[in-house]
């Protein structure tokens, strides 16, 4: 069952993605050379504090940081720590809040001084993907039709999708029905209507799809070593446009 | 944060062991350990020995998984 948020619970989660997108925005300006990821995640955990939310990833399954930070191969839930931000890089920072009960989430991959055009070009095309399937998130169409876009936008500029993570519903619990995979064929899975709020999470591979975790069973990277991206938002179907929660 | 996808399996049961886990052996013949899913415990679905179940397997550890139904 795909939980329909009445318009009082879908503006509780509008509320929780106003504090992220104020979080992203903070995290923003200290975005330079040697910063530590660990910083970015005290000065997130702060902010999200100060406003009466929770940091929702901390403590979810044993995780033990506020945001995650995914620098270059790292796909995903990369934990923040001492790593200091080099020239060149680019990272994906992923951040969920707990407002009144209810739970939004959200990541945007930034770059770090100068990076190569492949760098620019592979994030470019993530974000891309991400608004090409929050169009998507209609009601008639299908689940699938999100994830079909997705992996077409990827697939066309000779990138890959990652297969082992998934987007989600999102709500009362951070995880909920449906899974939304980022491939697949169109018109499958359930129909959507209006009051569904899902979490849209593009994650694009330069190289191949496939990933492992690392020894802390957290930190994704790509097999291959080579970079990935990930933006992500909580978008909720309604009667007419998708409405973005978490921008 | 993105979720892991499950892998779907099916399988049956082997053998029930303490914290509510079980060993189930799937349809390859491979044999994992599964936790019972929080919803499956809320509805107090009993799970014994020979029951074939609906599992998850996770896509790090194929040795494990979490039960998500079982078959009549």
């Amino acid at each position: 069952m795909i939980a329909i948020r009445t318009e009082s619970e879908l503006d509780l989660i509008r509320q929780g993605g106003e504090i992220l997108r104020d979080c992203f925005r903070l995290i923003e300006e200290m975005l330079r050379l040697g910063v530590t990821t660990g910083k970015l995640d005290r000065v997130a955990e702060e902010f999200i504090r100060s406003r009466e939310a929770a940091p929702a990833f901390k403590g979810y399954q044993g995780y033990p940081a506020s945001i995650c930070t995914s620098v270059n191969e790292q796909v995903v839930h990369g934990i923040p720590g001492p790593r200091k931000l080099r020239d060149g890089d680019i990272i994906g920072i992923d951040i969920g809040v707990l407002y009144e009960e209810f739970y939004a989430d959200a990541s945007r991959t930034y770059t770090i001084g100068e990076v190569d055009e492949e760098a620019e070009r592979l994030i470019g095309v993530t974000r891309e993907a991400l608004e090409l399937a929050i169009d998507k998130a209609r009601p008639g169409n299908h689940l699938s039709d999100i994830s079909h876009v997705i992996q077409t936008q990827a697939e066309k500029y000779g990138y890959q999708v990652v297969r082992a993570l998934v987007g989600h519903g999102i709500g009362r619990r951070m995880h909920e029905e449906p899974q939304i995979p980022n491939f697949g064929p169109p018109g499958r899975g359930p129909i959507l209507k209006p009051g569904m709020v899902l979490a849209l999470e593009p994650m694009v591979n330069a190289g191949t799809y496939e990933v492992h975790a690392l020894k802390d069973n957290w930190t994704v990277v790509t097999v291959d070593g080579r970079l990935s991206a990930h933006f992500e938002d909580t978008v909720a179907v309604t009667e007419d446009a998708p409405r973005i929660m978490t921008r | 944060m993105a979720k892991q996808k499950g892998i779907p399996v099916e399988g049956t049961v082997i053998e029930a062991l303490p914290n509510a886990m079980f060993r189930v052996e799937l349809e390859n013949k491979h044999v994992v350990l599964a936790h019972v899913s929080g919803k499956m415990r809320m509805h107090f679905i009993r799970i014994l020995p020979g029951d074939r179940v609906a599992l998850e397997l996770s896509p790090y550890d194929l040795s494990r998984g979490r039960i998500t139904y079982r078959y009549k």
